[in-house]
Order: structure tokens, then C-alpha cells, then sequence
């Protein structure tokens, strides 16, 4: 008998079967990666080469939550959506009881809640993203969270989601350093390099957030990233050089 | 009993509201904040029913936020105030209808500076000078006397003044200070509280 039919069955070994599902077409989606720093957060995107026809604006997977928080997804866009929006109404809402705007925590709790529910109901799949959420909760702290098809979230230092992910997190296992965190430009480098490794054509192909704390979520144009990018393949070349001569 | 004025300018709206927060005959306040900052350029002065008011507009408030979160960029003042509106009609033809009068202020890259009178059976009038409250039988001829539209940031407040202190003057119940507030390219500035001279 086939297990995978409805979402409110467990498999005889214990796997529920949609859930995995959703989980596969999450690691179809354009990498994702975060990065927390001590005083900056970045998100970072694969931007799939825009057609020569089509709006480059409307094509946007970095989006604001709230003035102190922003996600980006890996998946199905659409699903994104719905998630996106129910995040946004929630934040304003919890505005407006509590007179104090979400910690990360609770955003990506409240989320995740979402995400469980549609893993236990009848005659609904589950959603087919998973979603990196950063930002700073009103004490200064800065936080970054992962959420999954299945409802589970946890907090990171610095993580990836979406096609490669493994790849790019083993590189930020690798290259990820406490003291560096201290210094912006180094945890914007971080997430330039982590995308480096799994796209293709360069600068061209990032979207780049970055938020400081106070201060509201800022989208880095083009050019900005191409400097980044830039500075980048010059440090390698140093790094070259220096391994040659020794 | 509550006070509200707005004077639109050429490219400013300067709004006053009292301070005075009452229970029946008693004053419990006298610094309450009677103005909502509902975008970086839109201010809604909310005066009525108690609960009411405070209910209503921070309703207001976190849902033109929550436009912005959404598409991007703000509400213009005059969408704003039509959003306001149609909130405001369709509670009124529910069981549980909010009684607030309103003045909504704000500033448009486009349009320029804007002022619209609401009140609680939800009439929408786009004005270049409005009031609330008792005070506002007293003071719109103030204004209509000495208006005029390319008013400088300090004839309106000087306008601004001689009205409080009619209100000072006529009015049975004492307002002791008003909040002041000027909308402009730049933003929401505070002003000087204004307390009318003889005031306790």
C-alpha cells in the first residue's frame, strides 16, 4: 500500500512521506544563504538568469516582515507567498496587542506553526519552501532562523537552504569565523563567497539584503555587489600567489 | 470638550490637539497625546467616544503599515484618508460602530500638503483649514478671517495661537496646553507646546 497518497498518514517505518516531498522540491529552489554577524545581518540570493523580456523587479525572494525582519525562501515561490503574507499581517498584528514590534523567534516560531498545521490536516499538502529569517529583536540582539516543511525551525550562525545547500554550508562550516563577525564588510563577504561557490555567472546572479541593527532592511544594487565580487577574486588571487611562493 | 485644528500652508499642514484626558467631570491627564503617526508623513488626530478612539486609529495605524510591508511603499495621505473612511462606514452600519472625529494630515511628494475633516458618521471633506470639538464654533471664523493659503510656517502658528486663545477666552472648560505638530517634505516635527497665556 502506497503511503505517500495522503499527508495524514504515517508510513509503517515512520516517515511521512509528503513531508519528505516537500523537502525534495525545496532543494530544486535557488540557494539561499544567511549569514549573522554581531552588529549586521545579510541574506543573500541566486537569482536565476532573468529572460531578456521579463521585469527584473518582480522577480524578488528577499522580503521585509516587518522594520526589524526579512526572509528569504527556497522553493516554490507561490507557497512563499502565502507564508509571506500571513508573517506580515501577524507582525503587525502583534504590533498592535502587545505595543512591541516580534522577536525573530517568535515570527519564525509563528511561521513554523503554520507549516505544522498543514502537515497534519486533511486534504492539504504541506508548504514547499524553506525559509531563512533574520533580523534584530528589540533588545539589539541579532538572530537568524531556519524553518522547514515540516514545522521544525532552529537559530544558526550562518546557513544555506535550496539547490547546493550542502555545498555552501560546508563551505561556511569552513570558512565561518567568530571574530570576523565583528567587522560588516567580512559578513557580507562571508555570503558573497558562500554564493560564489554554487552560481554561475558572478555578481550578475545575486540579490543581496543586508540590515543593520536600527537600521531598516537595505537591498544592495548591482554595482554594489559587483565591488564585493570584485574584491573577492582579488583576495583569491592574493591567496594564490602567497601559496605559490611558499 | 476636545479640541482639534489643522491649517494646511503652501507646503506644510501644522495640527494642534488638547491634552486633557477626562473621565466625566474629572481630568485623569493632562499631557495625553491625542495624534497618530500613521506613516513617516501622515499624522490622524483622533478625538471621541473613550476606548474608541485609540482602538480605532491604531487599527488604522498597523494596517497602513502593514500596506507598506506588503507593496513596498507608503500609502498617500489621500488613500490613506479614503481607507480611514471606508473603515469608518462600514463599523458605523455594523453592530458595533466606532464614534470618532478625525483629522487626517499628511504630506505627498506629488500632491503636496493635505488636510482632511472626518467625522463619526464618516464624512470625508478635504479642507485647507478644519476643527473639532466645541472649540472648532469659535475658532473657524477666527480662521476664516485671517486665512490664507501661502500662509508661512509662522503666520500659521500665530494663527494657530489666536484661535487657542479665543478658546482660552469663550470656552466654559479650561484646555491648559495643546501638542503642535508640522508636516512638511522632511517629515513630522514636533513643535513647541502651545499654552495660551492665563492659562493655569
Amino acid at each position: 500500500m502506497s503511503y505517500d497518497r495522503a499527508i495524514t498518514v504515517f508510513s509503517p517505518d515512520g516517515h511521512l512521506f509528503q513531508v519528505e516531498y516537500a523537502q525534495e522540491a525545496v532543494k530544486k529552489g535557488s540557494t539561499a544563504v544567511g549569514v549573522r554577524g554581531k552588529n549586521m545581518v545579510v541574506l543573500g540570493v541566486e537569482k536565476k538568469s532573468v529572460t531578456k523580456l521579463q521585469d527584473d523587479r518582480t522577480v524578488r525572494k528577499i522580503c521585509a516582515l516587518d522594520e526589524n525582519v526579512f526572509l528569504a525562501f527556497a522553493g516554490l515561490t507561490a507557497d512563499a507567498r502565502v507564508v509571506v503574507n500571513r508573517a506580515r499581517v501577524e507582525c503587525q498584528s502583534h504590533r498592535l496587542t502587545v505595543e512591541d514590534p516580534v522577536t525573530v523567534e517568535y515570527i519564525t516560531r509563528f511561521i513554523s506553526n503554520i507549516k505544522q498545521r498543514y502537515t497534519q490536516s486533511n486534504g492539504r499538502r504541506p508548504f514547499g519552501i524553506s525559509s531563512l529569517i533574520v533580523g534584530f529583536d528589540f533588545d539589539g540582539t541579532p538572530k537568524l532562523y531556519q524553518t522547514e516543511p515540516s514545522g521544525t525551525y532552529h537559530a544558526w550562525k550562518a546557513n544555506a537552504i535550496g539547490r547546493s545547500a550542502k555545498t555552501v554550508r560546508e563551505f561556511l562550516e569552513k570558512s565561518y569565523k567568530e571574530e570576523d563577525m565583528e567587522s560588516d564588510t567580512n559578513v557580507i563577504k562571508l555570503a558573497v563567497r558562500a554564493l560564489l561557490e554554487v552560481v554561475q555567472s558572478g555578481g550578475k546572479n545575486i540579490e543581496l539584503a543586508i540590515m543593520k541593527r536600527d537600521e531598516p532592511m537595505k537591498i544592495l544594487d548591482q554595482q554594489e555587489i559587483e565591488e564585493y565580487v570584485t574584491t573577492i577574486e582579488n583576495e583569491k588571487e592574493e591567496a594564490e600567489k602567497k601559496k605559490k611562493k611558499t | 470638550m476636545e479640541y482639534l485644528i489643522g491649517i494646511q500652508g503652501k507646503d506644510f499642514v501644522i495640527v494642534a490637539a488638547d491634552n486633557v484626558a477626562a473621565s466625566s467631570i474629572i481630568q485623569m491627564k493632562q499631557d495625553q497625546d491625542k495624534m497618530f503617526k500613521l506613516s513617516d508623513k501622515i499624522l490622524l488626530l483622533c478625538v471621541g467616544e473613550a476606548g474608541d478612539t485609540v482602538q480605532f486609529a491604531e487599527y488604522i495605524q498597523k494596517n497602513i503599515q502593514l500596506y507598506k510591508m506588503r507593496n513596498g511603499y507608503e500609502l498617500s495621505p489621500t488613500a490613506a484618508a479614503n481607507f480611514t473612511r471606508k473603515n469608518l462606514a462600514d463599523y458605523l452600519r455594523s453592530r458595533t460602530p466606532y464614534h470618532v472625529n478625525l483629522l487626517l494630515a499628511g504630506y505627498d511628494a506629488v500632491d503636496g500638503p493635505g488636510l482632511y475633516f472626518m467625522d463619526y458618521l464618516s464624512a470625508l471633506a478635504k479642507a485647507p483649514f478644519a476643527a473639532h470639538g466645541y472649540g472648532a464654533y469659535l475658532t473657524l471664523s477666527i480662521m476664516d478671517r485671517y486665512y490664507r493659503p501661502d500662509l508661512t510656517r509662522d503666520e500659521a502658528v500665530e494663527l494657530l495661537r489666536k484661535c487657542i486663545e479665543e478658546l482660552n477666552k469663550r470656552l466654559i472648560i479650561n484646555l491648559p496646553s495643546f501638542t503642535v505638530r508640522l508636516i512638511d517634505k522632511d517629515g513630522i516635527h514636533d513643535l513647541e507646546k502651545l499654552v495660551p497665556v492665563g492659562a493655569k
